[in-house]
């Protein structure tokens, strides 16, 4: 009996038209393909991007070279050196990111206790050259000034979860 | 079982101890950790901070473990909820007014505040009013202070008190009110400051050189010897990316206890000052030029070779130089056939040479040094030379011990002492009057002072007191060293202690001192301390029967020598000198050829011989920087190159054991033989220079520390002079004299000072605006400038 039940579901195809109606189904559905690079997909406020550092609305920078974000990341990709400021408050003279060897956890901003460091939602960046993989402190404070508002936003609405 | 010890319990755990010890002793021994920021085993109890409050049974409150003397049965519970709910309410209390400022803390990561708020403290405060402020105090270019942090543990109030000897720090104010400081705004002066850096439980004090440079998990702890006093403190190196970042204190009780001298502390900076030498140089035409190693170590071998008479050779080396490197140079020099070799740079005096047979120490263990009874000391600011050895004679006159000084400067000692002060031609005077009123036989070389000494109450109650204790010493400094009548000196302190039982004792003044002498790095001894048959040139006739030929280690002309004058004039006459150096200074450009680049302490493996005799060897912590490399590396090579037999060394363990074969079981002694005759050579007229060598003034390597140059221990140079006797001078209101020295003459500032004896100028050596001047003694005149 079994035999005979399979030999007419193979004879008329009904395994291939079960399987072909997912498709059809879909065919006519709202697509959910986005178009990039023309359009983008909605991005997270936990997104965590490209690296930046910020400041403080006076302009002061916020690191103040505690290195804690060296200690926790577990790539090694953070290399801080610091000194004495000419006022005497405590600085950082190099900070770098690696980006070849960042992993993007986020355990930087969650070590940071000034929300100097952050991740930020950008994600397409791109090297032409060797060295362009080191994120320096200027390059660093230059993203962090250029999306401040979007930053001192994303974190706010964070608050209340941290 | 003895009376003297009872049996506890401590957490349930049955424990021996000692009658009367308090209960934090015990448990410290056993491994039980208790709580703690007041108590520091080297400093007295003073139970304020109440952090080691435990619970014992049948006593109704909790205890400070600290101040608790054990008893017999006692019961204590030191992890019960009393226990801990005491602890937990302390730390509440201490953490009200803690800033929590631990990010930018430099304590950060090694804090005992932070380690113990882990275990004892709430994630939340209760506590929501306005923490306290306190305003920073500045104490000198050493020590960083934030005051805000302070805790109040008193740490660096007894560490001043009961260690350092200066009273610097105090508490005022009660309560809440409570402030440590200087009192008045005033810099911390001790030579044994820096050690309240370890001892601050928080960040309160904390290094000011190291300030902000590197976190405690960044660095990496390697174990070094410290190489600017004889005694050879044990210090930990802390690295970071093949750098010296700061140099911390390592334990060890028959040396440095726990403690180390700033000088050993803030050296570090030296090793990377800007005027390292990083690669080989040449002068050609009066023009320095940078070389490759081959062609440099050629020159250097040529330019030997074509000196035929080896006697017209010379090699001054350093006394911080490592044992391999002295006793290498020492092989190179006597394998060419030269036995002018020296490392008593700053001595002017070698007439006893003939006389030795043993390599001088300091005659004793240095932990003797705590239990001596009385001390002569003559020529000797112990303090100031040997920082270590100075608290340890102090830990013995302050249980007691009569301390007796014979010195031409007033010295400002932190326990009683019987000073005589005296002009330095005086200085033989004295000394035989302590020596007549002790019994030394008048014979030989010092009869005639013996004979005209008189005996003063000074010279009567130090003979008494050294006869009469059990455990006395007569100590010989680096003044003494330095005195051109250094013979009669040694003669009479040798033999007052051969009559009144005392130990003599010849502090070595660096660390290789003893070391030099056993690895032949001197004319009269061969290596291995055996006495030579065919003795060469000491360090200063080398200079006045100059030489066609230097090999200098680690020494800079001017500031390393008895007279700096004539160490210049003589190195620049000769044919050929070759420097091997950690610095090109403008004096060494000026008077050497070939400038090789060597390493420092910190980048070579090597020995010091300290003053008990005790060798102590350290591995390199880091690389030499740029192409510099390990002296013994570059004899060695020296030696290849010469055609010298033995030279064939992979590594200085190899060296070690050479040396360490030649010296055998030889015994280090002071002794020496009945002398035939010295004449004193210091004339007493004029007016009388005295020239001792500055705390910070030692060495090439303290001389560029940036923060101690900038204590007032560095030194200045000026001239210094008793008011009454700038009045004699006609010089009572001149800012600047012009001092005027066999033919050699400075113009720098001058300075009144009243403990300096009338007749005598207080003149500085080490110093590059003091180093055109002569040696340290003699007659000088001051004019107007």
């Amino acid at each position: 009996m079994k035999v005979l039940t399979n030999y007419f579901k193979s004879l008329f195809l009904l395994e291939l038209f079960r399987g072909l109606s997912v498709t059809g189904r879909y065919l006519f559905r709202k697509k959910f393909t986005v178009m990039y690079p023309e359009e983008k997909a909605p991005v997270s406020p936990r997104f965590r991007g490209l690296h930046a550092l910020r400041r403080y609305p006076s302009g002061e920078e916020r690191c103040i070279a505690c290195k804690l974000c060296e200690a926790t990341c577990p790539a090694l990709a953070i290399t801080i050196e610091a000194e004495p400021r000419d006022d005497g408050s405590r600085r950082t003279t190099r900070y770098d990111i690696d980006l070849f060897k960042c992993i993007y956890c986020g355990y930087c901003q969650e070590a940071c206790p000034v929300d100097a460091i952050v991740e930020t939602r950008i994600y397409e960046y791109h090297f032409e050259n060797r060295g362009e993989n080191i994120m320096t402190k200027e390059k660093l404070l230059a993203v962090g000034d250029k999306h401040e508002a979007q930053l001192a936003a994303d974190i706010d609405a964070q608050a209340n979860y941290r | 079982m003895t009376d003297s010890t009872v049996t506890i319990e401590v957490d349930g755990r049955e424990l021996q101890a000692k009658a009367g010890a308090m209960l934090i002793e015990v448990t410290d021994a056993a491994g039980i950790r208790i709580p703690r920021f007041c108590y520091h085993k080297k400093l007295s109890i003073s139970a304020n901070c109440r952090m080691c409050l435990v619970e014992v049974e049948k006593v109704p409150k909790p205890l400070p473990a600290c101040a608790t003397p054990v008893n017999e049965g006692m019961k204590v519970y030191t992890r019960s909820p009393r226990a801990l709910a005491a602890q937990k309410g302390t730390m509440e209390f201490l953490l009200i007014n803690h800033p929590l400022d631990c990010p930018i803390c430099d304590q950060g990561g090694e804090c005992e505040l932070q380690d113990v708020a882990i275990g004892y403290g709430q994630d939340v405060s209760r506590y929501s009013e306005g923490k306290r402020v306190v305003a920073d105090k500045n104490i000198g270019p050493l020590i960083a202070t934030d005051m805000t942090r302070c805790i109040h543990c008193t740490r660096c109030v007894r560490f001043g008190d009961e260690i350092a000897g200066i009273r610097e720090m105090g508490s005022t104010g009660r309560g809440e009110h409570t402030v440590i400081g200087t009192y008045i705004e005033k810099s911390i002066d001790s030579e044994l400051s820096g050690n309240i850096i370890d001892l601050c439980p928080v960040g309160a004090l904390t290094s000011k050189p190291f300030r902000f440079n590197a976190r405690a998990w960044e660095l990496t702890q390697v174990e070094a010897v410290a190489p600017h006093d004889s005694l050879g403190s044990n210090v930990n190196l802390h690295l970071r990316n093949n750098k010296v970042m700061r140099v911390h204190p390592r334990d060890n009780e028959s040396i440095n206890e726990s403690w180390i001298s700033d000088r050993d502390r803030f050296s570090y900076e030296g090793l990377y000052s800007s005027d390292r030498l990083t690669v080989p140089m040449i002068k050609k035409n009066g023009e320095w030029k940078e070389v490759s190693w081959e062609m440099a170590l050629e020159m250097a071998a040529a330019s030997f070779s074509e000196i035929k008479e080896p006697d017209q050779l010379g090699a001054l080396l350093s006394p911080t130089a490592t044992l391999e490197e002295l006793y290498l140079a020492q092989k190179l020099m006597r394998g060419l056939g030269c036995d002018n070799i020296d490392s008593r740079l700053r001595q002017g005096d070698f007439r006893t040479d003939a006389n030795q047979t043993h390599a001088n120490w300091l005659g004793m263990k240095i932990s003797e040094v705590d239990t001596l009874t009385s001390a002569l000391v003559v020529g000797c600011n112990l303090r100031k030379e040997q920082p270590i050895l100075g608290h340890r004679l102090r830990k013995a006159a302050l249980a007691g011990a009569s301390v007796h000084t014979i010195s031409p400067l007033q010295l400002e000692l932190n326990y009683k002492s019987q000073q005589s002060l005296c002009t330095p031609a005086d200085m033989v005077g004295r000394l035989a009057a302590v020596a007549k009123a002790a019994g030394v036989k008048a014979s030989g070389s010092v009869a005639s002072f013996l004979n005209a000494a008189a005996v003063d109450e000074f010279a009567q109650n130090t003979a008494e007191s050294l006869k009469r204790s059990d455990s006395s010493v007569v100590m010989l400094g680096a003044l003494a060293q330095s005195h051109p009548d250094y013979s009669l000196l040694y003669a009479l302190a040798s033999g007052l202690a051969d009559v009144s039982g005392a130990r003599l004792s010849i502090v070595p003044s660096a660390a290789n001192t003893v070391g030099a002498q056993l690895a032949g790095a001197v004319p009269h001894l061969h290596a291995g301390g055996q006495s030579a048959d065919r003795k060469g040139l000491d360090a200063l006739s080398m200079l006045k029967l100059p030489r066609k030929g230097y090999l200098l280690l680690g020494v800079e002309p001017g500031m390393d020598f008895w007279n700096g004058a004539l160490s210049q004039s003589a190195l620049q006459s000769a044919d050929t000198v070759v420097a091997l150096s950690a610095y090109r200074s403008p004096e060494l450009e000026a008077c050497t050829d070939i400038l090789l680049p060597i390493a420092l302490y910190t980048e070579t493996s090597g020995t010091y011989v300290n003053a008990e005799g005790n060798w102590q060897q350290c591995r390199g912590a880091v690389k030499p920087l740029g192409e510099a490399r390990p002296a013994w590396k570059v004899l060695r090579v020296l030696g290849n190159l010469m055609n010298q037999q033995g030279f064939e060394y992979t590594d200085p363990q190899q060296i070690n054991d050479e040396l360490r074969a030649l010296c055998g079981d030889i015994s280090l002694d002071n002794k020496i033989t009945e002398p035939a005759s010295f004449e004193p050579t210091l004339s007493v007229d004029g007016l009388q220079r005295v020239g001792d060598t500055p705390l910070y003034a030692t060495d090439p390597l303290v001389r560029r520390a940036k923060a101690l140059q900038l204590t007032k221990d560095a030194g200045e140079a000026a001239i210094r002079l008793h008011p009454q006797e700038a009045i004699r001078q006609g010089l009572e209101s001149a800012q600047h004299a012009l001092i005027k020295q066999n033919g050699y003459q400075a113009n720098l500032p001058l300075a009144l000072d009243e403990s300096i004896p009338e007749g005598c100028v207080w003149i500085s050596t080490g110093l590059r605006d003091t180093s055109m001047l002569g040696q340290p003694f003699g007659e000088v005149t001051v004019e107007k400038a």
